[in-house]
């Protein structure tokens, strides 16, 4: 079983775990923490290499890596992984957050234990999520990640915590309600013989058997159920309430990884299984999604605490992903993705600043802070980097996975895609503006409070944790042509075939 | 070649990362004089390599009839959207690639060369943040340089956001000052709102053409990355928009959106009217900075945009017709502003706009059956002396500000004596923007007058009030810095006087350039289509002698008014009291601004959206949660525990049921 090298991303948080238990003081759980998490990025990292090796011998399969376990047989439930070029990408993402998560999550208190007990069981989620290909594995890895951010919220979390962590759980559990129904729906549509029913993805897109009705229904249950952890308009609304309560970590992998599985999902699941539906209906969400990019850039506008505006941008970012995964063309559903890893790592960037401004500061008021250029520069020339990142600077992470989502937008002729593209190319402007609001009256000008002239600049910890982000997010923008290769090849008229549909 | 332009590029991209990542690591003298001589280096290779475009005649630059060629030294992928449409990084070269590489590299190396002595104190003591400022500007230079040298569209964009931010950082130099802050600010969100017309222009354009390469929209191939610029591509182009599905779109033509899509990114970065509204706050920076980014290089980038797709613009008269109009209104706009201001970065920064609508206006009036399109060339010419004689008044404003601390003239008047260098250099660069004879700004600004001459009487008399109110506006400055009267506290220990050498040596060479630029025979180097011919041939000594009569009455009547302290300028404005109010207030474009942002974007849009999400969106998922609760509440007492309630109801449900199956069996 160990044979398949995907294995290993579950079975090392997994031991991880088992390590953890056994840890008695903090020094020995940071250690296995940054152990782990390191020895994931390598893996990751090694992952890729292997892959596009074995790319090159293999170019026509969907999948590499393939292989299934029975799990369960009178369901047809396996244990099925395989990966593509986004899933390693995916991993990578998640391993790198994880790493710096771990780093800023340096201090915490109280029940330093407990806290990265739940941290890493949700990371084995995240991880088992991107590596499987069956429908109900996935599912169960998903509802996996989820259930620790009740108790890291309620725990962990600041502010209205009880709530939030209350929100957000029964939202998301509403979302995979939805989502439940769909995938058994689909198990049911997945081949014509009752005996040859699968989970299995690559099966179903094989034998391409859910009819056109049955589509209609399940896309958007699948849809709708990966979107609420997308933060889809309209049910965005727990991700501002919970990220204002959720630990500095919990917020690094919430929004950047967490999020993008409903991204994620919502392609590998909702779009590749059910392209007939996905071609008729993505008009709908597509307003939805337009909406939400407009709609979370105003309304970043006007708040005042840190995570809400970094809340309401990621629904404006994540938004676009959504928008340009359903533009079902090659350019920008590459978009999309690109755009997936780099709200990941600009995101967690912005959390975990954050995190370290409000450890010093105590408030994310933006109106009781100002002038912190000048008490912490490492941290502050951090924050307009990240804030670079976000408005879409050249040289940066955002701004190619934008014109990536952008021009390939733009293929769509016909005057309601294009409405909706300049209403999306809108946001780089008010994106501009909440960011640029931001800077200006946290970092720069005239101390506002005398009592943080005593602050001190950021830890040996959180330098590590900022400069792997920020060496990240320059890294896909200063060589997007790796990463658009990586991506681009899944999705090929081939292989997704809503694509050679307009 | 290939080395050398990498080199051009990489230098200052490299004295960025160095003096950013280490600069807090060495001295501050160290940091300066290692940028500025990053920066001579690349002024040295950028010298050579304009000296070998023009004047090698390797085939690769020229064709044997004579026409100056684009060559491409090299074009790397950077990112793949599909199999044609590819962004790349390359290094284009071409007449004016060539020139905006001296001029970038000139302007940019005498500014790190004066902020060695500017950003100190009177003690010598450098200011904070010293090695981040030439951090920032090694970051500027890299930018600008990507700019010009672009090979396609969007690799322009990418730098043209670049300069924009580099222009933020520096524009917010000193970032404790509040008003620096919303100055870089309002400089990037409204070149931003502008860049956004440029990106959809940028999407259209490429969506039908399928290309982003300069040369495939406006050249056609005459060997191995070798072009020239040619109308018959350009045409085709239009035809590709004409022969579309929907070749008009709102009573004009694709084309002509896109076109007017990217200029309106140009209007944003040239502070053309109405998003001109950046350029004068953009002073809160260090005069170099101004000097460098706000009157010679980042704002005359909107010109080069429209220069550089000008066959395309030929094609579509209209674009053409509105480049002209709105830079003949701003220029009327900038020069009747600049005659009411006191900051006198203020009146250079309004002196500027007006300057760059003029190359503007000349671009939007050539045509090739003019001369030769003879509007090109001097719309170049001109944003080339403009760049050397605006540098040169900006750093003499700095020189000033620096000696007086203080950036109203009603702080200096009287200078002439104290600051002798400084009075003459300034001098110059005031008669070269006046347009007198033989200072470069008369031969390039009296080009500019025959181009719209040849296209229209009206844009003619404009343009040349215009030039008369120039004129007048610099000699008044001019006059209330050096003369009016003699300033008390001027005498004594504190007195002003001429800056070291880094600060004067700058401004000395800049006024020599600014002596002899005219005579440079620009028409063998830059024309539209890279065919060379003798522009003295095309001088019309009629508009010359009429533009420079104008120039010389505007100097009088300046003198007459400022010269001495006298009642003269009191009763002008008591006269007009209107227009000057509107003036002085710069037509009220800011409050206006201020207005849309703050009362209709924020307070009408934003803040009803966040209401909207919090109460409405929010309060129904709130509101999902509440009924649920007070559901379960609401039947929570039938699980009572009592066993004879439970009886009762078992009883009389049995009861019902009864009574329904017999009604249903009847």
């Amino acid at each position: 079983m160990f044979s398949n090298i995907l294995i290993y991303f579950v079975v090392i948080p997994v031991l991880m775990l088992a390590g953890l238990a056994l840890c008695r003081n903090i020094k020995q759980i940071r250690a296995v923490a940054v152990t782990g998490s390191l020895a994931l990025t390598a893996l990751s990292v090694y992952l890729l290499v292997d892959y596009l090796a074995l790319r090159q011998v293999d170019p026509t399969s969907p999948m590499l890596y393939v292989q299934a376990w029975d799990w369960f047989k009178p369901l047809h439930i396996q244990l099925a992984v395989g990966v593509d070029g986004i899933s390693v990408a995916m991993l990578i993402l998640s391993s790198i957050i994880l790493l710096t998560g771990s780093f800023a999550s340096w201090k915490i208190d109280p029940m330093p234990k407990e806290f990265f007990l739940w941290l890493i069981l949700l990371s084995t989620g995240v991880f088992g999520f991107f590596i499987s290909i069956d429908l109900f594995t996935m599912f169960m890895f998903y509802e996996v990640a989820l259930i620790p951010m009740y108790l890291l919220i309620g725990v962990w979390g600041s502010g209205n915590k009880n709530y939030s962590a209350m929100k957000l759980t029964l939202m998301l559990m509403g979302g995979s309600a939805f989502l439940m129904l769909g995938l058994i729906g689909i198990y049911y549509h997945s081949a014509a013989n009752p005996a040859d029913l699968t989970w299995n993805i690559l099966t179903i897109a094989e034998n391409s058997s859910i009819d056109k009705n049955w589509q209609y229904f399940l896309f958007p249950m699948t849809f709708v159920g990966f979107g609420v952890l997308g933060a889809m308009f309209p049910f965005h609304t727990w991700s501002p309430d919970g990220h204002a309560s959720a630990p500095t970590a919990v917020s690094m992998l919430h929004a950047g990884v967490l999020m993008k599985l409903g991204g994620y999902g919502c392609f590998r699941v909702a779009i590749y299984l059910m392209p007939q539906a996905a071609n008729d209906l993505a008009w709908i969400f597509l307003i939805l999604t337009g909406i939400s990019v407009v709609y979370g850039a105003f309304s970043a506008c006007v708040q005042t605490d840190l995570k809400y505006i970094n809340a309401y941008s990621s629904v404006s970012h994540c938004g676009l992903v959504l928008f340009a995964i359903l533009m079902l063309n090659t350019t920008a559903m590459t978009g999309a993705i690109m755009q997936m890893l780099s709200h990941g790592l600009m995101t967690a960037l912005f959390f975990a600043l954050i995190g370290m401004i409000y450890g010093r500061t105590h408030t994310r008021d933006i109106t009781k802070m100002g002038g912190l250029m000048k008490i912490m520069p490492f941290l502050a020339v951090c924050y307009v980097i990240a804030g670079f990142a976000s408005l879409g600077l050249p040289g940066l992470s955002g701004f190619v996975a934008e014109m990536t989502i952008f021009v390939g937008s733009f293929e769509h002729a016909d005057m309601f895609h294009r409405v909706f593209t300049i209403v999306a190319c809108c946001s780089i402007v008010i994106t501009a503006v909440y960011i640029l609001r931001v800077v200006g009256k946290l970092l720069l000008g005239p101390v506002y409070d005398e009592h943080h002239l005593t602050l001190t600049d950021a830890e040996w910890w959180e330098r590590t944790a900022t400069v792997t982000l920020i060496i990240s997010v320059a890294a896909i923008g200063c060589f997007p042509n790796f990463f658009a290769d990586l991506i681009r090849w899944t999705f090929s008229p081939e292989i997704f075939t809503v694509i050679g549909m307009n | 070649m290939e080395a050398t332009s990498l080199l051009i590029l990489a230098i200052p991209l490299f004295m960025f990362l160095f003096l950013g990542l280490l600069g807090k690591f060495m001295s501050h003298k160290m940091a300066g004089i290692l940028g500025t001589a990053g920066m001579g280096v690349t002024l040295i290779l950028a010298y050579y390599t304009a000296y070998l475009y023009f004047f090698s005649g390797a085939p690769e630059f020229v064709s044997e009839a004579g026409q100056r060629l684009q060559f491409i030294v090299f074009n790397q992928d950077w990112l793949q959207f599909y199999d044609k449409l590819v962004i790349r990084l390359g290094f284009l070269l071409d007449p004016i690639s060539a020139m905006m590489l001296v001029v970038i590299t000139t302007i940019s190396f005498m500014v790190h060369l004066y902020s060695n002595g500017y950003m100190r104190d009177h003690h010598g003591v450098y200011e904070h943040g010293f090695q981040r400022f030439y951090a920032f500007l090694s970051l500027f230079s890299f930018s600008m340089l990507g700019l010009v040298v672009a090979t396609n569209i969007f690799q322009m964009y990418i730098f043209w956001e670049l300069v924009g931010a580099s222009s933020y950082l520096l524009i917010g130099f000193y970032y404790v000052k509040p008003s620096a802050v919303s100055a870089s600010k309002k400089a990037f969100i409204v070149t931003r709102f502008a860049d956004l017309g440029f990106l959809i222009g940028i999407l259209i354009l490429s969506y039908y053409t399928g290309t982003f390469n300069f040369t495939e929209l406006t050249s056609i191939s005459v060997g191995a990355d070798t072009y020239a610029v040619n109308l018959g591509t350009a045409e085709g182009i239009r035809n590709i928009f004409n022969t579309s599905a929907a070749p008009i779109f709102m009573g004009g033509s694709v084309l002509t959106w896109a076109l007017v899509l990217i200029f309106m990114g140009g209007m944003g970065k040239s502070a053309m009217m109405p998003l001109h509204i950046w350029l004068p706050d953009a002073m809160e920076g260090p005069t170099p900075v101004s000097a460098l980014i706000h009157a010679a290089t980042m704002v005359v980038a909107g010109v080069y945009l429209v220069a550089r797709l000008f066959p395309l613009y030929l094609m579509e008269e209209v674009s053409l017709t509105i480049v002209t109009v709105v830079g003949a209104i701003t220029a009327l706009y900038a020069a009747m502003v600049a005659c009411t201001q006191i900051d006198i970065k203020r009146v250079l920064a309004f002196s500027t706009i007006s300057q760059i609508a003029f190359m503007m206006v000349s671009l939007g009036v050539a045509r090739p059956d003019f001369h030769e399109g003879l509007g090109y060339m001097a719309s170049m010419f001109h944003l080339f002396t403009h760049a050397m004689f605006k540098a040169l008044l900006f750093l003499g404003a700095g020189a000033l500000i620096h000696a007086v601390g203080s950036n109203d003239y009603t702080a200096m008047h009287g200078l002439r004596k104290y600051m002798p260098i400084t009075n003459i250099t300034f001098l110059i660069g005031c008669l070269a923007i006046a347009g007198i004879i033989p200072f470069s700004g008369f031969f390039s600004k009296d080009e500019i007058l025959s181009s719209c001459l040849g296209n229209s009487t009206i844009a003619y008399i404009w343009m040349s009030f215009v030039a008369g109110l120039t004129a007048f506006y610099m000699f008044r400055l001019y006059y209330l810095i050096f003369w009016w009267k003699e300033h008390k506290v001027h005498a004594g220990h504190h007195a002003p006087h001429d800056q070291p050498w880094t600060m004067t040596l700058p401004l000395i060479i800049l006024a020599a350039i600014s002596c002899v630029a005219g005579f440079i025979p620009f028409g063998n180097l830059v024309s539209w289509n890279g065919e060379p011919y003798d522009f003295m041939a095309h001088f019309d000594w009629g508009v010359a002698g009429v533009s420079l009569a104008v120039a010389v009455i505007a100097i009088l009547i300046a003198t007459k008014m400022y010269i001495k302290e006298n009642p003269l300028p009191e009763k002008m404005r008591n006269a007009l009291p209107a227009l000057w109010t509107w003036c002085h207030h710069r037509f009220y474009w800011d409050e206006l601004y201020m207005f849309i942002t703050h009362k209709i974007i924020f307070g009408g849009i934003c803040r009803p959206i966040a209401w909207f999400d919090r109460h409405i969106i929010d309060g129904t998922m709130d509101g999902f949660a509440y009924v649920t609760n007070k559901a379960s509440y609401a039947i929570r007492g039938l699980q009572s525990g009592k066993v004879q309630m439970y009886v009762w109801v078992y009883l009389i449900g049995a009861l019902l049921l009864g009574i329904i199956t017999a009604i249903c069996l009847i």
